[in-house]
């Protein structure tokens, strides 16, 4: 690892503030950052880190919708996240293992957007709001592409806000080293419709699979999705399995998905 | 350097650090607790894991900087004050729930921290818990069995395997 400053800021302003320098690095939980900095793939001058930010913490439940702060554990969005919208707190506690849970942050990996990561499922899949220290980014907007978000240099995930489904459900296959999602996805059926979200399928990172959104809006039951398949094309494909069998995945974790919503 | 301070096992301890300490380097090399294990140093094995403010984690993957401040358990600290092994330690013991040795910190931090959760686990959410842990002698079954054992439970109708 290069050496780097580190700084702790205690308010979003002076994060922000903190970020303006060229090359700085906001650094939520480091459960990502820590590894890639190791590898030398990544050498900022300073590093702010966001986990000193009191604001940024916490789950509420405000009206129709979960907010959670940008610098909440993973750990902390699975316990207090339950009653409120079980879909989502049980995403979070099967993230990485107990002790990643206790570090990482949900605005962490939604600011990383890793093409297997877990959260960005959640927030496209329940149409959640990504609030900034200067904006309100919808979901359908802000992932952009493996590793690629709609976030400025220096921008701050605050809040992400889900509005709480009716029935919601998360089918992971867990890739048994690394334990990120092979293929998983996330269902949620809400008033207007039902959103599935697909991660650790695709080269694009997270997608919607709007053929299953609409078969499951007409019919919210597994076999609704009998016959429905996606596209090998622009799946991933390396040594924990071919594009084919992303593809395959993504159907049989759709059907488990919603077999199990509640 | 920075100078960082932290609470390590009940006792002050501070030391001049590099933004990149790691806080597994700052308690073995500036601090001589070399209890803490770095096997991977890639935040997968588990041999690091120690408490932060009550908290398992890999202290391989969090920086000196981030616990400035904070009360750090490690397996240096888990004995009884008489220096006799703790109960989880003193499970191990009994029930072979080491062989090499090296993931063991861990593995008994790790396991104290589920028992402060979850008293009583039943075997299936101790396997879950220790997930991130790697014994790499793949000595489970008994370390399964210490950590039950530990939090009072029978284990003797739980098979050798």
């Amino acid at each position: 690892m290069y050496n780097f400053d580190f700084v702790k800021p205690a308010t979003v302003d002076e994060a922000v503030k903190a970020l303006a320098d060229d090359e700085a690095q906001a650094l939520g939980g480091g459960q990502t950052l820590i590894p890639t900095l190791k590898q030398r793939l990544a050498s900022p001058s300073k590093l702010v880190s966001l986990t000193g930010i009191a604001e940024m913490k916490g789950v509420s439940k405000q009206g129709d919708a979960v907010v959670i702060g940008g610098g909440t554990t993973h750990r902390t969005v699975a316990e207090e996240a339950a009653s409120a919208y079980p879909g989502l707190a049980d995403l979070a506690s099967r993230i990485g293992d107990p002790a990643v849970r206790n570090r990482g942050t949900i605005g962490g990996s939604l600011a990383n957007n890793d093409p297997s990561a877990c959260y960005p499922a959640a927030a496209l899949g329940s149409g959640a709001t990504i609030v900034t220290n200067s904006r309100e980014i919808a979901a359908d907007d802000y992932f952009q592409g493996m590793f690629t978000t709609a976030l400025e240099e220096g921008e701050i995930i605050t809040e992400v806000r889900f509005p709480i489904p009716q029935k919601s459900a998360y089918a992971k296959i867990a890739q048994p080293a690394s334990r990120f999602p092979l293929v998983a996805v996330f269902v949620a059926q809400y008033g207007d419709g039902v959103r599935v979200a697909v991660t650790g399928a695709s080269n694009n990172g997270v997608f919607r699979w709007s053929e299953a959104e609409a078969a499951l809006s007409g019919n919210f039951a597994a076999d609704a999705l009998d016959g429905l398949t996606v596209a090998s094309d622009d799946m991933i494909g390396d040594l924990h399995g071919t594009a084919a069998y992303r593809s395959h995945l993504v159907g049989v974790m759709a059907k488990r998905a919603v077999a199990a919503a509640s | 350097m920075t100078q960082v301070k932290m609470t390590v096992n009940g006792k002050a301890a501070s030391g001049d650090v590099e933004g990149r300490t790691l806080l597994a380097q700052f308690l073995r090399d500036s601090q001589g607790l070399t209890g803490t294990h770095v096997g991977c140093d890639t935040s997968q094995c588990g041999a690091c894991v120690v408490h932060v403010d009550g908290k398992a984690v890999k202290a391989c993957t969090m920086l000196a900087l981030e616990a400035d401040g904070a009360e750090v358990s490690t397996i240096e600290g888990q004995a009884n004050a008489d220096g006799s092994l703790n109960v989880i330690q003193q499970a191990f013991q009994d029930h072979h729930g080491l062989q090499c040795g090296f993931c063991t910190p861990g593995m008994v931090m790790s396991a104290a921290a589920l028992l402060k959760d979850n008293p009583k686990p039943t075997e299936t959410e101790v396997r879950d818990y220790l997930e991130g842990n790697i014994c790499r002698c793949t000595g489970y079954h008994n370390i399964v069995k210490a950590i039950l054992a530990a939090s009072g439970q029978d284990v003797s109708a739980i098979a050798a395997e």
